[in-house]
C-alpha cells in the first residue's frame, strides 16, 4: 500500500465502483459502518446513474481521525469491481498519480480515462476470490481488501457486515464473513494496528435522517408530504419513528396538499413540517405564504437538487436560494435556514421548528442532497438553542393588562359573541393565538388582508399594521450566536496594515470552506469563514461586524451567485467582496476554494502582497470590483 | 364549562357579528342557516368546531359564525381540513366552499378526500358559476352558457357530475340539498356531520347576480331522490342514470365499516422516552 493510505492520521478518500447488482453502495456502507466501530469519523456520498433499480454506482467514502466534513479533493484509493460505464463517473472521481486503483483484471484493464490519471495499478481477482467461498461476492472480498487498506479492524468489518445485512439470510452473511475474512490481508500485511475504539459515543446517520431527528427533537406532532427525490428517505425516516412519538405522516396526493395539510394541522396546535425538493417547493409557495398571512406555524425542509425544472434530480446544488427568499408573493417575511453538515441538519431543523413555532410563520430550510443523501460518522449532534413556545392567550394575558385579548363566556350567561383579538398588535410583533377547543376564543383565520380580529379588510391602515407586524415580529426576535457559525482559527488578526480573509458561505459549502481555511492558515493566511445558518432574517449588523476590514469572498454551488447578490442587496457587503460560485452537481471541494483565493487575492505570500497593494492608491485596491 | 351548566345554543348562536357579503337573494344565506340549525340540533360546542373553506362567495362563510374558522387558499380547503382533522380527531371539522372551489381549482382533493375518507362534512354550494370573480363558468355551467365574456360561445365543455364523482372515488356519504329548502338542507347536513368518514354535501345555491334568468326554476325543479340502486356496485350506474342533478335527499351512504380515518394515536406517551431510544439505533 502507499504511504498516504497506511498513515491513519490523515483523512482519507476512498471509492468503491461497479456496474448494477455489483454491490459497491453495500460494500460502501459496510466500510462506513466499520469506521464507526473503529472510533473513526466519516462520510459516504454516493454517485449513480438515474435508474430506478441497479445500474452502475460507485460509493465515496472520505475516513478520518477527526470529523470530516467534506468529500476532499481527490480519490486516494479506488476499488473498481468492474468497468462497465466507468466513464460516466469520471468527474466524480479525481485520481492522480499518488492514487491507487485496484481493479480486477479479469474485467479487462484500466480503461483509458481512468488510466490516465496516472494512478497506482494493483490487479486484485476480486471476482475469482469470492468464487472460492460458497455463494461468495466479489464486494465482500474489496470491503476486506479495502478494509485492511484503510486500517480497520477486521473485528469492525464482520460486524459492521452483520449490521448492514441483517435482513438477508444466514447463508448470505456467512458467505460475505468469509469473502471479507479472504480479502483481509495475512496478520503480517494487515493493519489491524489500529484498535477498535468505543469509548466515545458516536452516531452514523443521514443528513435527511439528521433533519427528521431535529423533527422529532422540536416535538413536530404531523407531517404530510409528497414523494420526491432526494426528500423522500426524510420521510420514510420519520413515517415508523412519528408512530413511536405519538404522530401522524400523512402521504398527500401532492405538494399543494401536503402543504394546506400542515397549516391544518398546525392551526389545531400541533407543531408540523414537511419534507421536498425544489419543484415541490415551486408548488407549496402559495401555501407558504398563507402560513405566513395568517400567521400559522409551518416548517418546509427543501432538500435541494439541481435545476432548473425537473433539474438534476439525483444531484446537489445549492440554487433555491432565490426562490426560498423571494418566492413568496407580496411582502410576506419568513424565515430562511440553511444546516451546515449533516448533524447539524439536525440541529438547524430542530430550530427552525422552534422559530417558527415561536414566530408564528413559515420557516424553510434549505438542506439539500450532498447533506440529504450523505451518510456520516459525527459525534451527536447538539440541541437546537431553546426558544420559547408558541404565545398561548394566558401568557399574553399575563403580559397585557387584564381583559385586552378577548372574552370567554361565563358559564351563568348565554355565551356572547365571540370578538377574540387574535392579530392584536404586541410589543414584540407576536400575537396570542388560540387553538380550537379554547373556548371563548374562537376566531377565523385567514389569508386575506385583516384586522386584529383576523376579519377581511382592505382598509389601509390595517394592511399596514398587519405588514408591519409580520416584519416586526422576526426582526425583532433575538437569534443569538446560532444565526452562523463563525471560525476565526487561532490568529485572525490584521499584521502590518494587511487586512484578512473572510470567508463566507452558507449551507452544505461549509465543509470544503472550512477545510480550505485551515489549510490556508496552515500556510500562514489569517482567514476566517462565516457559514449562515440563518439567512432570513438576516442579521445584518452582526454580520457587518464580523466582516469588518476584510477581504471577502462568498462561496456557494450555484450559477448566479445567488448568496452574493443577496449579501450585496442587503448592504452587508464591502463593494469590494467578490463570488466564488459554480453551479452542481459535483461537490464542492476545498482546493475549488484555495484557487479561487488564490486568484482572486494573490499568491501564498499573500498578506505581504495584500500589504503593498493597499499602501498603493485607494483606486487600485486588489480586491475591487466584482468577480 | 361543564355540561351541566352549558346553556342550550340556538342556531343563531353559532353566528358571528360579522355580516355576509353575499348579494340579496343568494342562496348561500339558506345553506349559512342550515348549518346553524344542525349545529344548534346536535348540540355541538363552538369551540369544538372548525369550519374550513378556500376562496370564492361561499368560501367567506367561516367569518360568519362564531365557531372556529380557516379561510384560506383557493381550491386547498379539503387538504387543510384533512390535516386539522388528522392532528385533532377531537374537533368537528366542515368545510365549505363553491363549485369552482372544488370541483375545478380544487378538483384532485376532491377525489382523493373521498378516497381517504377522513371524517369531515363538505359543503359545497354549487350555483354554476364564479361569482367572485364577476360572473366566469365554472365546472358545473352549462356548455351553452353564452353570458361570459371569458367564453363567449359557452364554455362548451360537458359539465362536472359532483356525486357521481364523488361516488366513483369512494365517498361514503353523498347527499344533496337545496338553499331554498334550509329545514331539508339541516337535516342532511346533521346526517353528514354524523357520518363517521367523508361525507358530501352538494347544495344547489343559486346565483341571483349571475345566473338570474336559469336558476330561478330551480325551486320547482328540485325534487325527491329515488334511489333504484340496491347494492354498492349498482349505485354508479344508479347515479349516472337516474340523477338529473336536481334529486334532492341522500343519494348514497356506505357501510359504516368501510370507513378507514386515521389511525388511532398510540399510547406511547414518554415522548423524551421514544426519542433517546429512536438516538440510540443510531449508535453502533
Amino acid at each position: 500500500m502507499t504511504a498516504r493510505t497506511s498513515d491513519h492520521s490523515q483523512p482519507i478518500t476512498v471509492a468503491i465502483s461497479g456496474s448494477g447488482g455489483s454491490g459497491a453502495l453495500t460494500a460502501g456502507s459496510i466500510l462506513l459502518a466499520a469506521a464507526q466501530r473503529c472510533g473513526r469519523y466519516g462520510l459516504m456520498m454516493r454517485a449513480a446513474g438515474p435508474q430506478v433499480r441497479g445500474g452502475e454506482s460507485v460509493a465515496i467514502l472520505r475516513i478520518g481521525p477527526t470529523p470530516v466534513t467534506n468529500i476532499g479533493d481527490r480519490v486516494d484509493l479506488l476499488a473498481a469491481l468492474d468497468w462497465r460505464n466507468i466513464e460516466r463517473f469520471v468527474d466524480e472521481l479525481p485520481l492522480d498519480s499518488d492514487s491507487l486503483i485496484l481493479f480486477d483484471p479479469d474485467s479487462g484493464p484500466v480503461p483509458d480515462p481512468i488510466a490516465a490519471s496516472g494512478a497506482e495499478q494493483s490487479g486484485v481477482r476480486f471476482a475469482n476470490e469470492a468464487k472460492a467461498q460458497p455463494e461468495g461476492r466479489a464486494n465482500m472480498v474489496a470491503v476486506g481488501v479495502v478494509g485492511s487498506a484503510i486500517g480497520l479492524s477486521l473485528t469492525a468489518l464482520s460486524d459492521a457486515a452483520n449490521e448492514i445485512l441483517a435482513n438477508k439470510s444466514v447463508e448470505t452473511v456467512r458467505a460475505t464473513q468469509a469473502c471479507i475474512t479472504a480479502g483481509y490481508p495475512k496478520p503480517a500485511l494487515a493493519a489491524e494496528t489500529v484498535p477498535t475504539r468505543s469509548a466515545k459515543r458516536r452516531w452514523r446517520l443521514s443528513g435527511n435522517a439528521a433533519a427528521g431527528l431535529g423533527a422529532l427533537r422540536a416535538g413536530v406532532d404531523f407531517v404530510a408530504a409528497y414523494p420526491i427525490t432526494p426528500a423522500s428517505e426524510m420521510l420514510e425516516w420519520l413515517a415508523p419513528r412519528l408512530e413511536h412519538t405519538g404522530g401522524n405522516l400523512v402521504q398527500a396526493e401532492d405538494e399543494l396538499a401536503a402543504v394546506s395539510m400542515l397549516v391544518g394541522a398546525s392551526f389545531g396546535g400541533v407543531p408540523t413540517l414537511t419534507a421536498t425538493s425544489g419543484p415541490g417547493l415551486s408548488l407549496m409557495t402559495e401555501g407558504i405564504g398563507l402560513a405566513v398571512a395568517s400567521e400559522t406555524p409551518i416548517v418546509v425542509v427543501d432538500v435541494a437538487r439541481g435545476g432548473p425544472s425537473t433539474g438534476l434530480p439525483t444531484k446537489s446544488e445549492q440554487a433555491d436560494l432565490d426562490q426560498a427568499l423571494y418566492g413568496l408573493h407580496g411582502d410576506a417575511p419568513h424565515l430562511v435556514l440553511a444546516p451546515l453538515d449533516v448533524g447539524d441538519c439536525a440541529f438547524t431543523t430542530e430550530w427552525a421548528s422552534r422559530l417558527a413555532e415561536r414566530l408564528q410563520t413559515a420557516a424553510i430550510v434549505l438542506s439539500d442532497q450532498a447533506l440529504g443523501q450523505t451518510r456520516a460518522v459525527i459525534d451527536p449532534p447538539a440541541a437546537a438553542p431553546p426558544v420559547p413556545g408558541r404565545k398561548r392567550v394566558d401568557q399574553d394575558r399575563a403580559e397585557q393588562s387584564p381583559g385586552t385579548a378577548g372574552t370567554a363566556g361565563t358559564a351563568e350567561e348565554r355565551p356572547a359573541k365571540t370578538a377574540f383579538a387574535r392579530y392584536r398588535q404586541s410589543a414584540d410583533g407576536i400575537s396570542p393565538m388560540s387553538i380550537p377547543g379554547e373556548a371563548g376564543l374562537t376566531y377565523t383565520a385567514d389569508g386575506l388582508a385583516h384586522d386584529e380580529r383576523g376579519t377581511p379588510s382592505s382598509n389601509a391602515a390595517h394592511h399596514r399594521a398587519q405588514l408591519a407586524k409580520l416584519a416586526d415580529k422576526l426582526n425583532g426576535h433575538d437569534y443569538g450566536d446560532a444565526w452562523a457559525r463563525r471560525d476565526c482559527g487561532d490568529d485572525y488578526t490584521h499584521r502590518n496594515g494587511s487586512r484578512p480573509i473572510s470567508l463566507v458561505t452558507w449551507g452544505s459549502s461549509w465543509g470544503a470552506v472550512q477545510e480550505a481555511a485551515m489549510r490556508l492558515r496552515e500556510q500562514g493566511v489569517a482567514v476566517q469563514t462565516i457559514a449562515l445558518r440563518l439567512l432570513a432574517p438576516l442579521q445584518h449588523e452582526a454580520m457587518r461586524r464580523a466582516l469588518a476590514d476584510s477581504g471577502v469572498l462568498v462561496v456557494e454551488i450555484n450559477a448566479s451567485g445567488q448568496l452574493f447578490r443577496y449579501l450585496h442587496a442587503e448592504r452587508v457587503l464591502p463593494s469590494a467582496a467578490r463570488s466564488f460560485a459554480r453551479p452542481g452537481p459535483l461537490p464542492l471541494r476545498p482546493a475549488e476554494v484555495l484557487d479561487s483565493v488564490r486568484q482572486l487575492f494573490g499568491p501564498p505570500e499573500l498578506e505581504r502582497t495584500e500589504a503593498a497593494a493597499i499602501s498603493d492608491a485607494g483606486s487600485s485596491r486588489r480586491l475591487g470590483g466584482q468577480a | 364549562m361543564t355540561a351541566t351548566t352549558t346553556p342550550t345554543l340556538r342556531a343563531r348562536d353559532y353566528l358571528s357579528d360579522i355580516k355576509p357579503i353575499w348579494c340579496p337573494g343568494c342562496g348561500h344565506f339558506g345553506v349559512l342557516s342550515a348549518l346553524t340549525k344542525a349545529l344548534a340540533y346536535l348540540e355541538r360546542p363552538k369551540e369544538d368546531i372548525a369550519v374550513i373553506s378556500g376562496i370564492g362567495c361561499s368560501s367567506r362563510l367561516p367569518a360568519y359564525l362564531d365557531c372556529y374558522g380557516f379561510h384560506g387558499l383557493h381550491g386547498r380547503a379539503l387538504p387543510l381540513a384533512t390535516g386539522l382533522k388528522v392532528a385533532r380527531p377531537d374537533l368537528t371539522v366542515i368545510v365549505a366552499g363553491g363549485d369552482g372551489d372544488g370541483f375545478s381549482i380544487g378538483g384532485n382533493h376532491f377525489l382523493h378526500a373521498c378516497r381517504r375518507n377522513i371524517d369531515l362534512c363538505y359543503i359545497v354550494m354549487d350555483n354554476a358559476v364564479y361569482g367572485m370573480t364577476k360572473g366566469q363558468a365554472s365546472p358545473t355551467t352549462p356548455p351553452d352558457w353564452t353570458r361570459s365574456p371569458l367564453t363567449p360561445n359557452g364554455p362548451g365543455i360537458p359539465v362536472f357530475r359532483p356525486a357521481a364523482i364523488a361516488l366513483a372515488a369512494g365517498a361514503s356519504f353523498i347527499a344533496r340539498g337545496f338553499s331554498g329548502d334550509p329545514h331539508g338542507l339541516s337535516e342532511l347536513v346533521a346526517r353528514a356531520i354524523l357520518h363517521p368518514g367523508f361525507a358530501f354535501v352538494h347544495v344547489l345555491s343559486p346565483c341571483r347576480t349571475f345566473r338570474p334568468d336559469d336558476q330561478s326554476d330551480w325551486k320547482q325543479g328540485v325534487h325527491p331522490f329515488t334511489d333504484r340502486a340496491r347494492s354498492d356496485a349498482e349505485a354508479v350506474p344508479a347515479l349516472r342514470v337516474d340523477d338529473d342533478g336536481m334529486g334532492i335527499g341522500v343519494l348514497h351512504e356506505a357501510d359504516p365499516t368501510a370507513h378507514s380515518g386515521p389511525k388511532d394515536t398510540p399510547a406511547d406517551t414518554d415522548r423524551a422516552a421514544a426519542i433517546d431510544r429512536i438516538e440510540a439505533e443510531l449508535e453502533v
